[in-house]
């Protein structure tokens, strides 16, 4: 018998100007595994996830967290849903105004009314659990390389010990090293919070390191799924040719 | 289709467009009153966030003084010269300050005012929350918890409200005063019966209905800002296009209003 979903999509359809981008979409993820959306530009990646978030409405379809739809939450369930999850963003989408630490602290100060003096500890924390020294606390994100802003991205998803960890293209615009450091920081914290991961990308090495199971999305459904380690032994033809990057086959580039 | 049906369809095309158009405002007149409603509830409803507030009261009005007092001095000055060789042609030039000081608090400082700060504060609010949204950081604020009707709009809409009409003031003041000055050491007035002319006519309601203006046309700022700040789409040319609305809508909603205020003010 298989777990129990933790996260569920079932049958979501989303259309942006009456193209179709997610058509039936169905995926689950059972409790403390780690699953990775690969799929090519414009395939609704994101979009399924800010699905899931609430941050997109779907034209049709569920989506429930632990077997409660999350979809029509009043703004007050939808605060403590959040509560319970941790987003790291494709740019980081760190405040600009802020200093780290407050990046960081957010929701501890912002939703949670945490004294600023102990919010700002828990940052450092925090920080120091992706590998940021406390020197960088009281910078601006914009003083920071792309591979740190990412690190503080993940503290601030991180912070809350959520249940559910988003990440969206967390790799994207890094070099080769620290992309690698990245995905290692992302293994060590999920197992550490022993939490339910959801990945997206479409860099493959990425995807092999941080994921239990790897899913393809291809015209707005699920075409293939499986273990991380099948990834370069499936038949499937759509996961062959977007894993070799051979431009023809049943994938056409939108490019 | 027919050949009639062609050209009917063709005839019909004008129609169709207006249609089209008319449909199109009316729905962006129904998003930007949700916006609105949504966003003054914020103000009335906790989670509140008076840092916030505080940092926007420093941006939108202490950083607006010096254009509004450039503006408000230069105005009131040009006003006194105008109306000075206009009332020269019925031979009332003496009743020049009354008619600047009128025209500065009813009408000028108010608009004045608030046109600067749709230049200054509605475009840089717009390109702020723009940036926020082409950047996911609007996103990533919803994730956290965090409503941005409440940590972004209503801010904004409160601390504009509250800083136009002190600005105002100010331009009343600057604005008298640069009339004061033309008349003074250009026109050869009397500086004390100026002000004793001046202070002796202007009533308090014409300041007042001044000061509800500026409260007005300060929540259309704010308003025109954040609006459409928070719905840029498409990238660094979606945040250069809000910013343009929220200037050119903010600029006609204020001269619309002024007018429908003024009509109401003069029929009370």
């Amino acid at each position: 018998m298989s777990a129990p979903a933790k996260l569920a999509w079932t049958g979501v359809c989303k259309r942006f100007d009456g193209a179709p981008v997610l058509d039936g979409f169905d995926l689950s993820v059972a409790a403390g595994r780690s699953l990775v959306i690969i799929g090519g530009s414009g395939q609704g990646k994101s979009v399924a996830i800010k699905v899931a978030l609430g941050l997109l409405s779907p034209d049709a379809g569920a989506v429930s967290l632990d077997g409660r739809d999350v979809l029509g939450l009043g703004e007050q369930a939808r605060r403590e849903l959040f509560s319970r999850i941790g987003v790291l963003f494709q740019g980081s989408a760190l405040f600009d105004s802020l200093t780290v630490w407050e990046n960081v602290a957010f929701r501890l100060i912002h939703a949670d009314r945490v004294p600023r003096r102990m919010a700002k500890a828990r940052a450092v924390d925090a920080l120091a659990r992706v590998r940021l020294s406390a020197t960088v606390a009281d910078l601006r994100p914009s003083e920071l390389s792309g591979g740190m802003q990412k690190r503080v991205g993940l503290a601030r998803a991180i912070i809350g010990d959520p249940e559910v960890l988003f990440f969206d293209e967390p790799t994207t615009g890094l070099d080769p090293i620290s992309a690698a450091a990245i995905n290692a920081l992302i293994v060590d914290q999920v197992r550490r919070l022993g939490c339910t991961a959801v990945s997206i990308t479409h860099d493959l090495a990425s995807a092999r390191t941080i994921g239990d199971e790897i899913a393809m999305l291809q015209g707005g459904q699920i075409v293939w799924r499986g273990p991380a380690a099948d990834l370069d032994r499936t038949d499937n033809a759509y996961v062959r040719q977007f894993v070799d990057g051979r431009p023809d086959g049943p994938i056409t580039s939108a490019a | 289709m027919t050949a009639t049906g062609a050209s009917w369809g063709g005839t019909l095309r004008p129609v169709r467009a207006i249609g089209r158009s008319a449909l199109s405002v009316v729905r962006l007149v129904g998003a930007v009153a949700i916006f609105a409603v949504r966003g003054v509830a914020a103000i009335f409803s906790p989670p509140w966030f008076p840092g916030q507030a505080l940092r926007q009261l420093v941006a939108i009005g202490f950083f607006s003084l010096p254009v509004v007092g450039l503006t408000a001095v230069f105005t009131g000055a040009a006003l006194a010269l105008n109306i000075f060789s206009g009332g020269g042609r019925l031979n009332a030039e003496q009743v020049m300050p009354q008619i600047v000081a009128l025209g500065i608090t009813r009408e000028l400082g108010p608009v004045l005012a608030a046109l600067m700060l749709a230049g200054r504060v509605s475009a840089a609010i717009a390109a702020e929350i723009g940036a926020m949204r082409a950047t996911e950081q609007i996103d990533a604020m919803r994730t956290l918890s965090t409503d941005p009707y409440r940590y972004l709009v209503a801010p904004r809409l409160l601390a504009a409200v509250m800083v136009l009409p002190l600005l105002t003031v100010v331009a009343d003041i600057i604005g008298i005063a640069g009339g004061w000055l033309v008349a003074v050491r250009v026109l050869g007035f009397n500086p004390t019966v100026y002000i004793h002319n001046t202070a002796a006519f202007v009533q308090g309601w014409d300041v007042g209905s001044g000061l509800i203006k500026a409260a007005v046309f300060g929540f259309i700022v704010a308003l025109m800002g954040c609006y459409h700040g928070y719905h840029a789409s498409g990238g660094a040319r979606g945040v250069g296009r809000a910013t343009t609305h929220a200037v050119v809508s903010a600029a006609i909603l204020i001269f619309a209003s002024d007018y429908l205020l003024t009509t109401l003010f003069t029929h009370r």
